[in-house]
């Protein structure tokens, strides 16, 4: 019975790693009202910086055309980290792994719209 | 039927008043920045009156008031400079004057408007009449583009003072001929400056620097002196946190010989002799501070603090420096805003929509208005003030 356990935990680790490696298909995405705090925190918090649409500030403007050339792995450690020498802080101490690539992925996507 | 004309005229002239005379002396604004609104409010019983539309990017907005306080200039993000008639609840004139633009002030004779601008960076100046351009004073240090320009204050003499943020100087502009203003620039004050104020008798201006461990002082009765840092050391021995909010330095917080400044990156408000200018003492606070604010009387700060501990107000005893009351008004509290005499204090609680006045002597919450995402709250008796 244990190695049953241990075989199913064995597969899920390879599901989890499969998706991961699929890149924008995260594979676990914030609850719905994790997502609506972290939509709130973009907009109205990142936004004191950024703008609230995002059109910069004193930070940058994370709007598309902005981000355009910047790699997703790069938003990504600047939002967990931090940018030295700028006032970016690092979030990693308030937003998990999964909050800052999901948000990363919004700003993303916004990209693609019109 | 001569006065019949006259009224008809009146009413046509000024749709959304009502028949009753009005006067300002006791109204504000307040900035709903999700929704590019603003809502006229007043303080004498504290209320709501209008809401007016169309105001564009309102994120980082703020207010200066002409000196008859019938107008309000807003400043926008998106450059958009705004002047609301409080009495018709209209919008008198409305530009964009730049990209983005973070705030503004209006000259001690109250005819020019100034707006400090990221892009392009600089500062523009605005007849308060008629919003035509009047001087433009592009922020250009030698760089390979302008700076940013932050912590813009009028002075007195017709003067404004800023700060460039990327090119680490503050300037003065006279603007005694409105059209060549006559700019002074003092360089190497220290690292990014990232807002300012100006003491309430128009004296000392200071900047706050995110580079630097000090904070630089301008004494313009003395400018030949030039800028010289204050506090130097004053984070040396503590541990210096991620900012996830800048802080403000608009509200001069002053209480006889002390001035009380919010540190940059720790939690604590510092405590600084006007005369000397040297520390005298760091209160340690709840979270970083954002806004440290004095009552008029001087007996009390009261201040509100960065993402996450947002929800919470402290106020202080001047003289004892004890923090005396803590106070949850809910989540994101982003501004406060005290009466002219400071019996009351209306502060704007973002994420729970809605706006509070508190009783300033038994902490008391008097009202409660609701309010869409609300930020800063402007009362129009800034308008004899110096610096706001």
């Amino acid at each position: 019975m244990p190695d049953r356990l241990f075989h199913t935990h064995r597969w899920m680790l390879l599901l989890f790693t499969i998706l991961s490696l699929s890149g924008k298909a995260a594979a676990v995405t914030p609850s719905t009202e994790r997502q609506l705090e972290l939509r709130n925190l973009l907009y109205q918090d990142c936004g004191s910086c950024h703008g609230m649409r995002l059109t910069g500030g004193l930070g940058p403007a994370l709007t598309p055309g902005a981000l355009r050339d910047k790699p997703r792995e790069l938003l990504v450690t600047t939002v967990r980290d931090g940018r030295s020498g700028t006032p970016m802080p690092p979030w990693k101490q308030h937003l998990s792994d999964t909050d800052i690539e999901w948000l990363v992925d919004l700003l993303l996507e916004l990209e693609s719209q019109p | 039927m001569k006065l019949l004309w006259l009224v008809v005229l009146f009413g046509f002239a000024l749709p959304g008043a009502s028949s009753e005379l009005r006067a300002t002396g006791d109204l504000g604004v307040v900035i709903e920045r999700a929704d590019g609104r603003v809502l006229i409010v007043e303080h004498t019983n504290d209320t709501r009156l209008e809401q007016i539309e169309g105001l564009g990017d309102l994120s980082h907005a703020s207010v200066v008031f002409s000196r008859d306080q019938r107008f309000a200039y807003v400043f926008g993000r998106d450059g958009g400079l705004t002047k609301v008639d409080l009495l018709t609840s209209r919008i008198d004139k409305r530009i964009l004057q730049s990209g983005n633009s973070i705030g503004g002030a209006i000259s001690q004779d109250g005819k020019l408007v100034a707006v400090s601008n990221y892009t392009p960076g600089g500062v523009r100046v605005f007849n308060a009449d008629t919003l035509e351009l009047v001087a433009d004073i592009p922020a250009d240090y030698g760089g390979d583009k302008l700076s940013k320009v932050v912590g813009l204050v009028d002075a007195p003499g017709q003067r404004f003072v800023f700060s460039l943020y990327d090119a680490d100087q503050i300037w003065i502009a006279d603007m005694s001929d409105p059209v060549n203003p006559r700019i002074t620039r003092f360089k190497d004050i220290g690292r990014a400056p990232y807002d300012a104020l100006i003491s309430p008798d128009g004296r000392y201006y200071i900047a706050g620097l995110f580079g630097d461990d000090h904070l630089a002082l301008l004494d313009l009765w003395h400018p030949e002196q030039g800028v010289k840092p204050i506090l130097a050391g004053y984070a040396e021995h503590d541990e210096k946190l991620p900012v996830y909010k800048m802080p403000h330095l608009e509200g001069w917080a002053m209480a006889g010989n002390k001035a009380f400044i919010p540190a940059v990156g720790q939690h604590q408000v510092l405590v600084v002799d006007t005369g000397s200018w040297k520390m005298l003492d760091k209160i340690k606070v709840h979270g970083q501070p954002v806004f440290v604010m004095a009552r008029p009387d001087g007996r009390q700060v009261w201040v509100n603090y960065a993402h996450p501990d947002n929800d919470t107000v402290q106020v202080i005893d001047a003289e004892t420096h004890a923090i005396i009351k803590t106070l949850k008004p809910g989540k994101a509290v982003l501004h406060m805003e005290f009466t002219p005499r400071g019996e009351k204090l209306w502060l704007s609680v973002r994420d729970d929509n809605r706006l509070q006045v508190y009783d300033t002597r038994t902490f008391e919450v008097l009202q409660e208005l609701p309010a869409a995402k609300p930020s800063g709250i402007f009362f129009t008796d800034r308008a004899h003030r110096t610096g706001l």
